[in-house]
């Protein structure tokens, strides 16, 4: 393992190449660095490194090369990244602001918590993506998965935008995922094709969408297909459903007094 | 449907005495008391009753006396008046029996069978009138071996380390359960007497920040109101897995004590129900454990110790092996009397173990493993005394957590009212019109009063002992003695019996 972290440095623009460079060596001198007014960080042959973005709070530019490990961008402030490669698990874990955008697949809980932000999925995701995403105020985080996504996907969602477009499924294939927010509270899932009502949650409601809704889709979508070079129209040309909480208390009536 | 319900309380009016001035009916929350203009006389409705005594400790003539209502039901040791009565209430609602505080069933309470050792004759005791006595306590974790330079300054670098100059801490009580006023009157009292305070699960309010180096910051399943300044601003950051009163069951704050302020802390819109999971969605395992431990390390970049706070159960002594492992630097055990905001009554009275027991358990297993140091134990579910206090520490804690003697000293009466949001006290409430019955000036004073006697009384057992330093008691199971109590109980408890 590295004891140094070799930075190339060029003004404001810092490239590490981080092969055999521990999480805490490597984020100790993303830390320094942008102390130092570093605002792009390039990082290559990223192998598992945990929690890069963390603790940075400035919009620093982080491009990453390879897969980085869990809870990338966790409690995140700020941070743009973008991973060419996949993602693992936690990724934007309990995220504040900034974006992060995937040019590949992402693991479990995506998202987790997020109270702001947003996050950009090109392929797949694992289980519990969104779950218990929330929203205050003007701070509405984001999620969009361009693939598809496994069980308990937005489950104790309270708030925030969770966008599962399904681009890769075959001709009459369908999103696998049960439990589609079940204990869901507060924000909003837009699906592009269609699923069954036995996957969804007992507290979440299906609807069509109004102007509103493909209003805030479409500036998503948009987004979306501007980072991988999609065709946003002809995404948006299908059919959607929107999943919404029912209630604002759905454990309400458990308790007696 | 009418409730086959019987009052609980009896309020007995001092006709005499009373003045019609209609305090009671103003200051109870309950609807018990009510003007009748017709008869122009104060009346009561005895079945609302909670026997909190707000009304009683405010008439100004005393004219008020509340009783239990001592229902002649045929003995039955089985079929207790509680038992039928839940039951009728189920019956009535359909409904898990909700309920606040602490289990109030007759567990065992351990601290009650232990005794403390004192010198006599053999061994000077120590005057603490007299001698300084150290209460000093370092939470964090400590290295295993330090290295010391040729003019002996430590060279090996410390974990982070929290000093409290009392082994006392208020434990995690959420704004949201309890109210703004009663956070303000915490963090002042932790303030005065250097000690912490603890958030709870429900962020930070903005006129509290400057209360940070005394305030623990909580991260649990909901992780509502955490962010990076939330993070900064505390002196400690603990992950919350479970509590005593409820393990393994998650946190329901019901949408209507989700006020305009509330939702300004939580970062959740007002009027919707706050819902902490029961586990944590990133933490299936102790390696999630430490991934979470390590991502707040990295998120406060290794200046503040993180803690781990798990309900006592049946497996906590291998549990908290493994947070140790995960990298927690505190590790706070809950125990079974642990208090609650709201929990379903059958978890409260039946999940979970004491936490002398717990304790016992957690501090020897972690010295077998070698791995004691590198974790402070910090306990907490029904401590209400110093003498508990020292108890604690004898056992191993190096430090305590006090929830309900906290808020007895504001006025609660621990009338098991907490989940109504009702509160006559003004304590676990949002309702604003009662909690400013809370002056934060006075909370304070009351909460640092009851630290400064509890300290007083620790150096005097201390003293007692002939030891002038805490540190001297902590682990010290030698000092102690057990009565009353099977060889099971005391081989737990690594505690021989009293005379031996």
């Amino acid at each position: 393992m590295a004891d140094t972290v070799t930075v190339e440095k060029k003004g404001t623009v810092a490239r590490i190449d981080t092969s055999g460079v521990y999480y805490r060596q490597l984020n100790a001198r993303m830390r320094e660095l942008v102390a130092d007014g570093v605002r792009k960080i390039e990082l290559i042959s990223v192998c598992g490194q945990r929690y890069i973005g963390t603790d940075l709070s400035k919009p620093v530019d982080i491009k990453i090369t390879g897969t980085p490990g869990n809870d990338l961008g966790a409690f995140m402030l700020g941070p743009r990244i973008t991973v060419h490669g996949n993602a693992q698990d936690g990724c934007g874990n309990t995220m504040d602001d900034g974006l992060i955008v995937i040019h590949g697949h992402a693991g479990d809980i995506i998202g987790l918590s997020a109270r702001g932000g947003k996050i950009f999925i090109r392929d797949d995701v694992g289980y519990r993506a969104g779950i218990h995403m929330k929203e205050y105020g003007e701070k509405k985080p984001a999620l969009v998965i361009g693939g598809t996504a496994q069980d308990f996907l937005g489950e104790y969602m309270a708030g925030g935008t969770l966008v599962l477009l399904g681009l890769n499924l075959e001709e009459g294939q369908h999103h696998r995922a049960n439990f589609i927010g079940t204990g869901m509270h507060g924000g909003v899932i837009y699906i592009r094709g269609s699923v069954a009502d036995y996957q969804l949650g007992q507290e979440v409601g299906v609807a069509g969408l109004k102007a509103e809704d493909k209003k805030l889709l479409g500036g998503l979508v948009g987004e979306y297909a501007g980072y991988f070079g999609a065709d946003a129209a002809r995404i948006l040309d299908s059919d959607f459903i929107k999943i919404y909480p029912r209630f604002l208390r759905p454990y309400g009536r458990l308790y007696a007094h | 449907m009418k409730t086959y319900l019987p009052a609980k309380f009896i309020v007995e009016r001092d006709s005499e005495r009373c003045i019609q001035c209609q305090v009671c009916v103003n200051q109870c929350t309950f609807d018990t008391h009510y003007y009748d203009g017709e008869d122009d006389i104060v009346k009561n409705r005895e079945e609302n009753c909670a026997g909190c005594h707000r009304c009683m400790t405010f008439c100004p003539t005393g004219a008020l006396t509340i009783r239990r209502n001592l229902l002649e039901y045929r003995e039955n040791y089985n079929w207790r008046p509680e038992v039928i009565e839940d039951i009728i209430k189920q019956a009535e609602t359909g409904g898990m029996l909700l309920t606040g505080m602490g289990d109030d069933k007759e567990h065992r309470i351990y601290w009650d069978h232990l005794v403390l050792n004192a010198s006599q004759v053999t061994n000077p005791s120590i005057d603490p009138l007299r001698e300084p006595m150290e209460l000093a306590t370092y939470l964090g974790s400590k290295p295993d071996r330090v290295e010391l330079d040729a003019k002996g300054r430590l060279k090996t670098k410390l974990p982070p380390q929290v000093r409290l100059e009392v082994p006392v801490m208020f434990a995690a009580m959420s704004y949201g359960a309890v109210s703004l006023n009663v956070h303000h009157s915490l963090a002042r009292a932790a303030t005065e007497m250097d000690t912490l305070w603890n958030t709870g699960e429900g962020g930070l309010h903005p006129s509290l920040y400057k209360y940070g180096q005394n305030t623990i910051v909580q991260v649990a399943s909901g992780r509502f109101g955490v962010h990076q300044e939330y993070l900064d601003a505390g002196r400690v950051v603990e992950i919350k897995i479970g509590q005593g009163a409820k393990p393994g069951i998650g946190g329901h704050l019901p949408g209507g004590k989700v006020s305009h302020e509330v939702s300004l802390t939580r970062m959740i819109p007002t009027g919707t129900d706050a819902l902490s999971p029961a586990p944590q969605h990133d933490i299936y395992s102790i390696e999630d454990l430490s991934q979470l431990v390590y991502a707040l390390k990295e998120a406060t970049n290794y200046t503040k110790p993180i803690s781990v706070k798990i309900a006592a159960v049946h497996n906590s002594a291998a549990i908290a092996s493994g947070m140790v492992r995960a990298g927690a630097d505190i590790i706070v055990l809950d125990g079974l009397r642990g208090s609650t905001g709201a929990a379903p009554k059958v978890i409260r009275d039946n999940v979970g173990i004491p936490i002398e027991l717990a304790l016992a358990a957690v501090d020897t297993r972690l010295r077998q493993e070698g791995i004691r140091n590198r974790a402070s134990l910090v306990v907490s579910g029904g401590i209400r005394n110093s003498g508990d206090v020292a108890k604690a520490i004898a056992l191993g804690a190096d430090a305590c957590y006090i929830g309900t003697a906290a808020l007895v000293a504001l006025g609660c009466s621990v009338c098991q009212q907490c989940h109504t949001g009702k509160c006559a006290w003004g304590i676990c409430t949002t309702d604003l019109s009662l909690t400013k019955r809370i002056n934060p000036d006075i909370g304070a004073r009351r909460l640092a009063n009851l630290l400064r006697g509890w300290s007083l009384e620790l150096k005097d057992m201390l003293g007692g002992m002939g030891i002038n330093a805490l540190e001297s008691l902590r682990g010290n199971r030698l000092a102690l003695r057990g009565v009353g109590l099977n060889d099971n109980e005391l081989e737990v408890l690594g505690v021989r019996v009293a005379g031996s």
